[in-house]
């Protein structure tokens, strides 16, 4: 249901409310003060303003086509029109009026998606005055929300489009915190506000962080946690505070009464509790990762993904049975301790075990070649006898992340009826020689290598060296 | 994986000749890569690589049909070996923040050619690394090393190659807070330079053992590598001073021509103002680093014949002085006639320079993407090989498969600058290299995640 729908239909229910009350006689006073009736407090207080652009209904057809869930379709041809995908296959007929593109020695893919990206609350130039992604003035931050730090005219968000094919992405807080606030999820698309970028309905996640990040920049001002043990005790306190929180608000939407303290972070808590809100945890060790599905089982939540799952591959097995996706890097390392033990197989090691793995990116360069991580991903596995077809392989950068943000009923496949967020490669995606040359995003042509007037120039760059150059 | 080191036992010892046959050869100096291809390696150098190439009586013959044979990659701006971790700073001799000495330091003591990265770059094909130290409470560095990524315990190739010098936003944070300031202290310093090269002889002696070579006309004499820190003990200096008498003395040589430097600007007014030292100072040896808007003012950059070692992929606005940054940059400077090598500038350049046959790659991409200017597969490989050793005055030596140079070569499993290559085969001085490192026996022990009959930590 879109937020514009639901948004009506609350209003139509209250409206009904209000005619049934003006229709009833009042009752009569009872003998204790009736309890009020409950009131919902808003899940969704900015809602997006996204509205898909126009397009022109196009099929696409002599071309190789990845549907992102591991289907292949080669000299195959799609169609998609309304921004939506119609059909797809070995052959499809375009209807009147329909653009149609020859796809020779071409690639169609599902826009890729990014569950780890800063853009906009770490945004380029990145000077102090842009440090907008960690509120490293406490530990515990599930109050702050990143889309109150976006910065929409970033102009890494166009770097990720033309350069990279991501047509959605995540942006996070950043680590400093153990729990670093609320994620939100954005189409990729040029606006003038945040509200305008929000992918409509997507759930909300929550950024925890375990290892290095949150004991040294608390530890080091001699704060509480300054050691892994400390990471995990406070996470636990603060889990507990939530559960009773949730108790409390559960049992006053039910049933009434005195409405209970407003407490912001904890409204975000209760969401992951309730399973409205899905976690995104920092996490690079293998061991650490293991401690944290068990405090989620202790609380009742469950991890969506660890990110910068550098040791996944040495818990695969673990991720596998616990439902836990790996957002991971190609061959990033030892930039810090946590990070020592990385291997280049771990992305087809994890994959292999039969867990759900991602590739992301965490950063404004990464993200524009998150395909060719991928590519280096699955040769690495083949070299160790893990064959992966690369058309299975795009599932780390489409339904896979798609799953773990909670979208996958929406995009990050090229199924009938989902959003039309596709990518024409002008070559083999998985070849360091290839390039996206048109992306559409619900259907609408946002970028075009062949024509300059499809290339976003955000107001950043107007009258800056380089304005509207390619980039 | 396993087979690669098993598959090519070639040579133990650089003493052979080997002769690698079949191979797809690409030479490094430019030209694009010859099918069937044949490389002579004799002593530790290459003596002949190409097509035809007659292969001696002795030679160990190596098959590589099916295969590609390059130079190995050389990382031409990097810190690789002078970090285990960058976050244990117990591990990072990159810079010292609280050092009373600047152009006077050397990296070549701190090169650990034990370092994970050097072995886990080794296994990516890096042979060779331009690398710099980083500046903390100055514009100067201190004095960069060529180094080899092999697993002896002799890395460095020529040791204080050349100085390094900041002077774009970095440098004027080292120089009090503007670049104005870093031009004067700048200035400042080669003064004190020049009147301590004025008033005293340099003592220091040759940089090591060996035997001078001919040499590439562009190159610095090997030999020619004094202790420049060192000064005769009866030297006097003016009195208004503000570099140590090291410092000071780290920078004769950069006066006199004798040693490069390596300014890091951004800005295209910055580089402008990098070229126009030369009509102040005569006989400076200039090489640009970073250069992200030399795009912009290419043709001034070409008519300076300054070579240049650029970032490739940087390409946005990440600071004020990188506005016009495009992944265009290096192929339009090479249009222009820049001498464009490709370095790690602010790039994971203490780990990741395996990453430039990537970017390499990339830029051979630019060429199929209208309104992008890209480099030929030749030119590209160029840049990662031999564009980087004759940027810091060693094309004689390093960089190439040309004849001479010393036996650097790499067999890959296909095409090196696309992302699912992997060497199979490393060579330094003509030595066969290992390549297992820690990554490949984490690897090794967690092909299967699940624990046998006995815990993990017995499986290696």
């Amino acid at each position: 249901m879109s937020n514009r729908l639901r948004a009506l239909i609350a209003v139509a229910l209250a409206a009904a409310a209000v005619a049934a009350c003006a229709a009833k006689t009042p009752p009569a006073p009872a003998a204790a003060a009736p309890k009020a009736p409950p009131e919902r407090y808003s899940r969704d207080p900015y809602p997006s303003t996204y509205h898909p652009y126009p397009g022109t209904p196009t099929l696409v057809r002599n071309v190789t086509i990845y549907d992102g869930e591991g289907g292949r379709i080669d000299n195959g041809a799609i169609l998609f029109a309304d921004g939506k995908i119609v059909a797809l296959g070995r052959s499809v007929d375009a209807p009147a009026g329909a653009a149609v593109i020859d796809g020779h020695g071409k690639w169609v893919t599902p826009g890729i998606i990014d569950v780890h990206s800063h853009l906009g609350d770490y945004p380029s130039p990145s000077v102090e005055a842009h440090q907008d992604g960690n509120e490293a003035t406490g530990p515990v931050h599930p109050d702050v929300w990143a889309e109150h730090s976006v910065w929409p005219q970033d102009p890494g968000f166009s770097r990720a489009l033309v350069n990279g094919g991501v047509t959605t992405l995540e942006i996070l807080p950043g680590s400093a915190n153990l729990f670093g606030g609320r994620s939100v999820t954005l189409k990729n698309v040029p606006a003038r506000t945040v509200q305008a970028m929000k992918f409509p309905g997507a759930p909300y996640g929550l950024k925890m962080a375990c290892g290095e990040n949150p004991k040294r920049v608390y530890g080091g001002r001699n704060q509480m946690p300054g050691s892994r043990m400390a990471n995990i005790a406070m996470d636990r306190a603060t889990w507990a505070r939530a559960a009773e929180y949730k108790r409390k608000w559960d049992k006053y939407e039910k049933s009434g009464g005195d409405m209970p303290t407003r407490d912001i972070g904890l409204d975000t808590l209760r969401g992951v509790l309730a399973g409205e809100i899905l976690v995104q945890n920092h996490c690079y060790r293998a061991d650490e990762m293991a401690i944290v599905i068990d405090m989620a089982k202790e609380f009742g939540y469950h991890v969506a993904a660890f990110h910068h799952a550098v040791e996944a591959y040495k818990i695969a097995d673990l991720l596998r049975d616990n439902h836990v996706c790996a957002a991971m890097w190609a061959d990033w390392w030892g930039f810090k301790m946590e990070a020592y033990d990385a291997v280049s197989e771990n992305i087809a090691l994890v994959h292999n075990a039969g867990a759900c793995a991602i590739v992301h990116s965490d950063d404004p360069n990464g993200i524009q070649r998150l395909y060719q991580e991928a590519a280096k991903a699955v040769a690495a596995g083949r070299r160790i006898g893990i064959a992966i077809p690369d058309e299975v392989a795009w599932e780390w950068l489409s339904i896979n992340p798609a799953r773990a943000i909670g979208i996958a009923e929406r995009t990050g496949s090229l199924k009938p009826g989902k959003m039309a967020d596709v990518v024409l490669w002008n070559g083999n995606p998985f070849s360091v020689y290839t390039r996206p040359e048109k992306v559409w995003i619900d259907g609408a042509l946002l970028y075009d290598a062949l024509d300059p007037a499809r290339h976003p120039v955000s107001d950043f760059e107007l009258g800056q060296p380089g304005e509207g150059d390619v980039k | 994986m396993f087979l690669a080191a098993s598959c090519f036992v070639v040579a133990p010892v650089a003493a052979q000749t080997v002769a690698i046959t079949g191979g797809t050869v690409a030479l490094g100096d430019g030209s694009e890569p010859i099918e069937g291809g044949i490389v002579v390696i004799r002593d530790g150098r290459i003596l002949a690589a190409g097509r035809g190439v007659a292969i001696p009586a002795d030679a160990q013959r190596v098959d590589a049909t099916g295969k590609w044979v390059t130079p190995g990659i050389i990382a031409g701006f990097s810190r690789i070996g002078l970090v285990e971790i960058d976050a244990v700073d117990a591990t990072n001799d990159v810079q010292a923040g609280n050092s009373p000495f600047s152009a006077a330091i050397d990296v070549a003591p701190a090169v650990n050619p034990r370092a994970a990265a050097i072995q886990v770059n080794r296994a990516g094909g890096v042979t060779r690394a331009v690398v710099a130290p980083g500046t903390a409470r100055s514009i100067f560095g201190g004095q960069g090393a060529v180094i080899d990524l092999g697993v002896d315990m002799s890395p460095i190739t020529r040791a204080r190659a050349f100085q390094f010098v900041e002077l774009g936003e970095e440098g004027a944070r080292g120089a009090g807070g503007s670049r104005a300031s870093a031009h004067v202290l700048f200035r400042n310093a080669l003064r004190e330079a020049r009147d301590l090269g004025r008033f005293s002889g340099i003592a220091g002696g040759r940089g090591g053992e060996r035997t001078p070579r001919a040499n590439d006309q562009r190159d610095l004499p090997l030999e020619d590598q004094p202790d420049n820190r060192l000064i005769s003990a009866g030297a006097t200096r003016p009195e208004d001073v503000l570099l140590t008498r090291f410092d000071a003395a780290a920078l004769v040589p950069v006066l006199q021509g004798r040693q490069l430097l390596l300014v890091h600007v951004e800005r295209a007014s910055d580089i402008l103002q990098v070229l126009a030292l030369k009509a102040e100072f005569a006989k400076l040896r200039l090489v640009l680093v970073g250069v992200a808007e030399g795009w912009t003012v290419a043709d001034k950059i070409a008519a300076a014949g300054i070579p240049v070692i650029a970032s490739a992929l940087t390409d946005l606005p990440n600071s004020f002085e990188q506005l016009a940054a495009t992944q265009s940059n290096i192929g339009r400077m090479r249009a222009a006639g820049v001498k464009v090598a490709m370095g790690m500038i602010d790039d994971d350049d203490s780990r990741q320079v395996r990453l430039e046959r990537q970017y390499a790659g990339n830029l051979v991409a630019l060429t199929r993407v209208p309104r992008a200017t890209g480099l030929s597969w030749g030119e590209a490989l160029a840049t990662i090989t031999s564009a980087p050793a004759e940027a810091v005055g060693m094309g004689g030596e390093l960089g190439s498969l040309r004849a001479g140079r010393r036996a650097d070569v790499v067999i890959w499993d296909g095409d090196p600058l696309e992302n699912s290559s992997a060497a199979l085969m490393v060579m330094i001085d003509g030595v066969q290299q290992p390549l297992d490192n820690h990554q490949t026996k984490l690897r090794d022990r967690y092909r299967t995640p699940a624990e046998g009959q006995l815990p993990k930590a017995y499986e290696r």
